[in-house]
């Protein structure tokens, strides 16, 4: 059972690490990635919003779709969930908490276009998991993501003031060093 | 004219660039004659082959720069890096597997994040996992040791290098790979029937990592580094090695000597955990950058698919260790640590 759970999130977090193995989410990890303190709060919404969403949309299929037999809705109806629960974060967030508000406000709306959210929630339908196992794979998701955007983006602190060639400065290099770590990454190949 | 007037002692520094990486040349001598003496002058053709491209790749890229070569040229990194992939090749690699190998390391890894000095990742490293990734059947075929398979002469490893179609070698798994493989024989059995392993390791591994070994600790005697991330990466392999050595049963992971004198082990502790530009810089972030590293490798090596993990393990850390030097910095002398670090 807690095997279970840990291999899941071992294989969410490093073997099938969502931006670098799936590549999935991949423009906050390109957009975000320049400063270290944008890129924490933006892994914090992150986490925070893809577990919730997981979660959610993993009921609204089992306890709405699918007794009604409109399965074949669940791309729309999970991208109508996701918008839903990021705005319902923002609003409890502002009214609980303005200083937390302030740290993610800007992050907070962007999530909704983050593809890896709309990924988890439909990886959980294909892969048959339950309730628990979707929260998990969402959690696991979501710390995969924030390891690799908070890595990236100190690396990318370093990369602002390395000598690189004109054509390369920028975005292209950071292109360069996220090939150069997907290839790291394929490492843990064959680890769960 | 501004003339700086400074009173004795005047001290001058005798560690420069150029004579840092000539030391790390030399002392991958000793395990490259261990190799050679083993595996058959596979290793020597590689290394040699690799510093032409090396530094004709070098030139090129400084020459599109608009740099004078003369003065880069002389510091030898290029050859560092040749040196190190190289050894870290299989022996009797073909031609074009080293090419391309250098190639990337010093153009993709090294020249376009602006020369030594900038690259975030190793790139010797880099250059091994680019290989590994896009010809993983050359990169598994290893050489048969010396007593467990004839070794060829300099002529037929000249031969395999440039013309690797007529070149008919026999290859064999490492001891790493047989090790991962096996989940039936008890390690003693293991030993017995697979005339690849040594006393400790594999025939001719032991001893070309004791030499890498030696070589290592002639550099720390030399102070071209410190023992920060070595030990760290040594001893959390073999604390790991140690817990899931399961005395030696069909699914025991092998034990802590093995993994420390198997594969790429000594190498990669001294020669490349140790590159001072892709690793963590405070003496704290050496500690956890090692001990990571040393883990990875343990993970990687018994868990994973790759037959060995030091390339993987390093190339991870080295994009962890900007992070790791953010949350690292020493205090700064007459200075209170500073609470919540902004």
């Amino acid at each position: 059972m807690l095997a279970d759970y840990s291999i899941l999130l071992i294989s969410a977090i490093l073997v099938n690490n969502f931006v670098l193995v799936q590549f999935l989410g991949l423009c906050p990890f390109m957009g975000v990635s320049n400063k270290l303190e944008t890129a924490m709060g933006m892994s914090m919404a992150t986490t925070f919003v893809l577990t919730l969403a997981a979660a959610c949309s993993n009921l609204t299929y089992h306890f709405l779709l699918q007794p009604l037999g409109l399965a074949y809705l669940k791309t729309i109806a999970f991208i109508l969930v996701i918008a839903a629960v990021v705005q319902f974060t923002e609003m409890v967030v502002r009214k609980t908490s303005p200083l937390l508000h302030r740290v993610l406000g800007v992050y907070l709306p962007l999530i909704t276009t983050n593809c890896a959210v709309l990924g988890v929630a439909l990886l959980n339908i294909n892969k048959d998991h339950d309730f628990l196992h979707s929260l998990f794979y969402g959690f696991g998701a979501a710390l995969g993501f924030s390891l690799v955007l908070v890595l990236f983006a100190a690396m990318r602190e370093r990369l602002a003031v390395a000598d690189v060639p004109t054509p390369f400065k920028g975005a292209a290099i950071g292109m360069i060093t996220a090939g150069l770590m997907s290839l790291a990454f394929m490492g843990f190949a064959g680890l769960v | 004219m501004g003339l700086l007037r400074i009173t004795s002692p005047h001290a001058h520094g005798p560690q420069h660039t150029p004579r840092v990486m000539q030391k790390v040349l030399l002392a991958t001598l000793p395990g490259i004659v261990v190799l050679t003496h083993f595996f058959g002058f596979g290793t020597v053709v590689n290394i040699l082959w690799g510093s032409v491209v090396a530094l004709l790749c070098e030139t090129l890229a400084l020459r599109l720069r608009g740099r004078s070569p003369g003065f880069y040229l002389r510091d030898c990194s290029a050859l560092v890096t040749a040196f190190l992939l190289g050894i870290a090749l299989p022996p009797y690699a073909p031609w074009w597997l080293v090419a391309v190998g250098i190639a990337s390391a010093i153009l993709l890894a090294k020249h376009l994040y602006g020369g030594l000095g900038y690259n975030p990742f190793n790139p010797a490293m880099a250059g091994y996992v680019i290989l590994l990734i896009s010809f993983p059947v050359q990169m598994t075929a290893w050489a048969p040791p010396r007593g467990a398979g004839d070794i060829p002469g300099l002529l037929q490893a000249l031969q395999a290098c440039f013309t690797p179609d007529a070149f008919d070698g026999s290859t064999m798994a490492t001891p790493l790979d047989l090790l991962k493989q096996n989940d039936s024989l008890l390690l003693q059995e293991l030993w017995a029937q697979s005339p690849q392993f040594g006393r400790w390791a594999g025939i001719g591994w032991e001893w070309a990592n004791l030499a890498f070994l030696a070589g290592g600790l002639w550099l720390l005697q030399q102070r071209v580094f410190s023992w920060h991330a070595p030990l760290a990466m040594l001893a959390s392999l073999s604390l790991l090695a140690g817990i899931f050595y399961d005395g030696g049963g069909s699914a025991s992971g092998g034990s802590p000597l093995f993994h420390l004198l198997s594969g790429a082990t000594m190498l990669g502790a001294f020669f490349i955990v140790t590159d001072p530009v892709t690793s963590a810089v405070s003496v704290r972030g050496r500690l956890i950058y090692g001990a990571m590293i040393g883990a990875l490798v343990y993970i990687i090596r018994v868990r994973g698919n790759y037959p060995d993990a030091v390339a993987f393990a390093v190339l991870i850390m080295n994009f962890a260790a900007p992070f790791i030097d953010h949350y690292t910095q020493p205090r700064t002398y007459g200075h209170q640590r500073s609470e919540g670090r902004e």
